[in-house]
């Protein structure tokens, strides 16, 4: 089924390595991705896992110290209706610059205080991705720009188009930057931790508006976090990263309800919950590997509880489990040893599946 | 670990006020509604340095009340969890509580010492050692040019803690255990930390001086979610180690209901509920309490995109905050509003 819809974005074996000071970084070790046009998908990890890096990529914006290897293919419409399929990673940055971004991907980044330009007033910024891909007169992009405004909940838009950003809150700010990110009708949008800045209030909203957004114009969507509980509320589509791969991937309920790596337990053990009577968290020990010091194995190994000795050898392949739902550990290889998810996971899942019935799912 | 409600309160903050005057124009008033701020226009003269110049300026002052008549209490060994969004004064609580500010008005006594005014010179050392501070940026709050045994250790050395080098050195070995890091780290300078370990330093700091009371500042939010796990797990073994209140303020509520016994609902400067983990989240009844507890994420994914987030507003609601009063609930859980709103909401 997944086969018949349309897939807009599909990376293919991306391969990054950042060339610095202290050595050679492999950020990103073949990595494989797919959206199906109008669906969110999210990409989860720690820090330093690479998933800011890999849309970077995508968008054609990585520091010029990296060197990136693989395929990222774009299926975009022209204005004629004609459907072209590009390489972006094929492209120079010059084109990129003037057919790409802003006008078909386009990005909202974590921290709106230093995203938008605080010499430059809300309106100008609004305006200047209209002005310089459409060559719009100015008096038409100013009204197209209020009109952003008001859609992104902005009251008081004529006025709002003359302040400065330190004028704006930090919701209104993060509203504003989605409202650039809007103006030219991109086909992509990929919001990198919109809401990790924000209070929990105002995440709801600013998760909300994406939705409600992402709904009147059929965007589709790609949020890169760490937090799950954003995950769960936005995502069709999951993405698991560490250290630089996608170790597991799948529907959102097959991930939350059926997860199978390791690293999804402990991420989803270390999440609060706020059923759940227990009053200690259970952490995945350690700290992420360094990237600079490349490991033959399972990057995840020496965090990882449940570790086999082949994973200090050799990395797992994908294994499949469903049509859509994957994961990278040797514990799905069958020569080895059965081994369950942490009890307390296990409990807090089934609580998960019952709540869900409760809702109206036919898990 | 049970808390002991029935002793003297280690800490008690009574009308809590704090205002701050600010020249228009600076972004610190921009986002408050105008009935929080005050404006009054007054002549100063400006001393240009120059003898016999003197000019008068005419400039009008803003007062932000950035705390509004705050009172709570915490018991020995307790953890007191503080929310409330951005701007709601949460930060401005800790910061005068432990005397970064001066107090506007009310009362803080800490120990059963007075700490809202001038201090003498037992009272203030008391207060420097016994109260703590853990920051929310490990990264901005280490100084970058020292190693972190020297950023733990100061605190012995300033207040002569430590009779001999080889007593003091003893001393942060056993503090950098406490803390999951080794002699080793020590030697370190903050850059070569990971997050999670840069925030056990700043908690090492605040605990080397064996503090009653450690006010926790947003101490989670800069880090990733499954280090904050192991952070929190950290904060728990040591309170029930050495038996430290924590002052724990956050705006995730849900790391609050897992560290906290109490929890206080503030906002914009007004502590509009508080009462113990279980009942503030069992049994809400404040409409911002039910509007907060709402936002939080839940890891479902079915119900997460089923769940509608509770909009608040307090203009539309009719609520006035500075005509409530607080009305008890049951237990120790306490609501801040007026006698027909108790009603309305109970």
């Amino acid at each position: 089924m997944a086969e018949e819809k349309e897939k807009i974005l599909q990376i293919r074996d991306l391969d990054i390595t950042i060339h610095t000071a202290a050595g050679s970084v492999h950020a990103i070790q073949g990595v494989d991705m797919d959206l199906i046009r109008g669906e969110t998908a999210a990409i989860v990890g720690e820090s330093g896992s690479g998933k800011s890096i890999t849309m970077k990529a995508v968008m054609g914006i990585l520091a010029g110290n990296a060197s990136v290897k693989g395929s990222i293919e774009f299926c975009c419409y022209h204005e004629d209706g004609r459907r072209e399929k590009v390489d972006i990673l094929k492209q120079d940055k010059k084109w990129i610059r003037k057919h790409m971004n802003g006008k078909q991907i386009a990005m909202v980044f974590q921290d709106p205080m230093t995203s938008l330009d605080p010499t430059m007033s809300i309106g100008k910024q609004v305006m200047e991705g209209m002005i310089w891909h459409f060559k719009m007169p100015k008096k038409e992009a100013w009204n197209r720009g209020v009109r952003l405004l008001e859609e992104v909940g902005i009251d008081d838009a004529q006025k709002r188009m003359k302040q400065y950003p330190h004028q704006l809150s930090g919701g209104q700010k993060q509203r504003v930057a989605i409202a650039i990110a809007l103006a030219c009708n991109p086909e992509l949008l990929i919001c990198d931790e919109p809401t990790t800045a924000l209070d929990v209030t105002i995440q709801a909203r600013i998760l909300e508006l994406v939705q409600r957004i992402q709904k009147e114009r059929g965007l589709s969507v790609i949020y890169i976090t760490h937090d799950l509980g954003v995950v769960a509320k936005v995502a069709d589509y999951v993405n698991v990263m560490y250290a630089g791969k996608i170790v597991e991937k799948g529907r959102a309920d097959e991930i939350f309800f059926d997860p199978r790596h390791p690293y999804t337990w402990g991420l989803l053990s270390a999440t609060p919950d706020m059923n759940g009577m227990d009053r200690r968290l259970d952490p995945i020990p350690g700290s992420p590997p360094d990237l600079l010091h490349e490991c033959a194995g399972d990057a995840f190994s020496p965090r990882n509880p449940y570790a086999l000795v082949i994973d200090d050898k050799m990395a797992p392949p994908m294994f499949q489990i469903t049509d859509t739902h994957f994961a990278a550990t040797w514990l799905l290889d069958p020569r080895a040893p059965k081994v369950e998810m942490p009890k307390e996971l296990k409990a807090r899942l089934n609580r998960m599946r019952k709540e869900a019935r409760e809702y109206g799912s036919k898990l | 670990m049970a808390v002991n409600y029935s002793l003297k309160p280690l800490l008690k903050v009574e009308g809590l006020k704090q205002y701050f005057h600010v020249h228009p124009g600076g972004a610190v008033n921009q986002h408050r509604p105008a009935n929080e701020c005050t404006a009054i226009n007054e002549t100063r003269c400006v001393d240009f340095g120059i003898p016999g110049l003197r000019m008068p300026i005419r400039q009008q002052t803003v007062t932000v009340k950035a705390v509004e008549d705050v009172s709570f209490e915490i018991y020995p060994g307790e953890t007191y969890g503080l929310v409330g969004e951005s701007g709601s004064g949460k930060t401005t609580i800790g910061r005068s509580i432990i005397r970064l500010y001066n107090p506007t008005g009310g009362k803080i006594w800490f120990n059963g010492l007075d700490i809202s005014r001038q201090m003498d010179k037992d009272t203030k050392k008391f207060l420097r050692t016994q109260m703590q501070m853990i920051f929310q940026d490990p990264m901005a709050s280490l100084n970058p040019r020292k190693r972190a045994g020297r950023i733990i250790r100061e605190g012995l050395e300033i207040h002569h803690s430590c009779r001999s080098r080889a007593e003091r050195d003893a001393r942060v070995g056993e503090i950098l255990a406490k803390v999951g890091l080794t002699m080793e780290h020590g030697y370190r300078y903050p850059h070569q930390f990971s997050g999670g370990q840069r925030q056990r330093v700043g908690i090492a700091r605040a605990l080397i001086m064996n503090p009653q009371l450690i006010i926790a500042d947003e101490c989670l939010s800069a880090l990733d979610v499954s280090i904050q796990a192991q952070v929190v797990n950290l904060m728990k073994d040591i309170q029930e180690e050495t038996k430290t209140a924590y002052l724990f303020i956050a705006h995730d509520l849900s790391m609050v209901k897992y560290i906290s016994h109490r929890i206080g609902v503030l906002h914009q400067g007004h502590l509009l509920e508080t009462g113990t983990a279980e009942e503030i989240f069992e049994d809400p009844i404040h409409p911002y309490t039910k509007s907060l507890l709402s936002a939080i994420p839940v890891l479902n994914p079915v119900v997460a995109k089923k769940r509608i987030w509770k909009s608040y507003d307090k203009k539309t609601l009719g609520i006035d905050y500075s005509k409530g009063s607080y009305h008890l609930i049951g237990g120790m859980h306490y609501v801040k509003c007026t006698e027909d709103e108790f009603n309305r909401w109970t």
